[in-house]
């Protein structure tokens, strides 16, 4: 399974993403957002980070990079494409997503773990697994998902809600909501669910020692439901 | 030609650093304040002397980069 992960100026969590990728089983590949042609590639990552400083709104300026022609393209054809983080926030600017992530509703930047439940097992980056509700890493100032209520009908209608903010057994509720998200929700995808869009970083869940290993779970998961 | 645009969140859309800003005006003794909200201001400076077509480049600019439709107004309040 070839992987590519594109790097922009400002993006952090770049090459965590390419060792969680390879640890699984992906020949990676860093691709400069510079660059006008993807690899061949079975999935795409736009990693988590900072790029371009988050100026004007976070993702907007990377939506516009000489890559996302090709990524835009590669979507439209059914390509899996996935965004972290601030990976998520460049999705959603570039039209590939609905909605917007906002600031935090408590204005602090969040970093710690959360529990978040698995909303919908029907695409390829949660068929199979065995896990209803993952221990994953969020670290973001703006991931406070918001959309019209037009776009929250269709979301629903379509079952795009990948991931809720829940506690370990998968209850959503305020509690469990860090951001202020609308419906706790922490992750969609598109309609036809080849992409998705992620505040958690489950590659930072590769390694008991360091962390945990719910990242490995998803991974795993992830390069057996593409092969 | 310089084009001036002021972007506002919308109505219904959270903008906690408004918030927080009413807030500190308040226990600052500004007590009159109803509400505080924050946008942002760019002035753009083109090549194109007709204002009609000046303007209409900066709202496509507005439409396609400089503000998200979903949680953005914009407008532009001055041309010269």
């Amino acid at each position: 399974m070839n992987s590519s992960v594109i790097t922009f100026p400002g993006s952090n969590c770049d090459r965590d993403m390419d060792v969680a990728l390879k640890k699984f089983g992906f020949k990676n590949k860093m691709i400069w957002h510079d660059e006008v042609e993807l690899p061949k590639s079975d999935l795409v990552v736009l990693p988590g980070g900072f790029s371009y400083g988050d100026y004007l709104r976070c993702g907007s300026i990377a939506s516009k990079s000489k890559i996302m022609k090709s990524v835009l393209n590669f979507a439209k054809g059914g390509g899996k494409v996935m965004g972290i983080c601030n990976g998520f926030q460049i999705l959603v600017e570039a039209g590939l997503l609905p909605g917007v992530l906002l600031r935090n509703k408590y204005l602090e930047f969040i970093c710690k773990n959360v529990f978040v439940k698995v909303n919908n097992k029907d695409n390829s980056y949660f068929r199979d697994t065995k896990k209803n509700t993952f221990e994953f890493h969020i670290a973001h100032n703006e991931g406070n998902y918001f959309c019209t209520t037009e776009q929250i009908k269709e979301i629903d209608e379509y079952n795009q809600i990948a991931l809720f903010y829940s506690d370990k057994a998968g209850n959503v509720n305020e509690e469990n909501n860090p951001n202020g998200s609308i419906k706790n929700i922490a992750g969609i995808f598109n309609k036809e669910k080849n992409v998705l869009g992620m505040m958690p970083h489950p590659e930072r869940m590769i390694d008991p020692a360091l962390s945990g290993e719910d990242g490995s779970i998803f991974f795993a998961n992830l390069i057996n439901n593409l092969k | 030609m310089k084009i001036s645009v002021i972007i506002t969140l919308k109505k219904d859309v959270l903008d906690p650093q408004g918030k927080v800003i009413h807030q500190t005006l308040d226990g600052m003794g500004f007590d009159n304040i109803n509400e505080v909200r924050q946008g942002k201001y760019l002035e753009i400076d083109t090549k194109e002397n007709d204002k009609k077509k000046a303007e209409e480049k900066v709202e496509e600019m507005c439409k396609k980069l400089l503000t998200n439709l979903i949680i953005e107004n914009y407008k532009i309040i001055k041309s010269q």
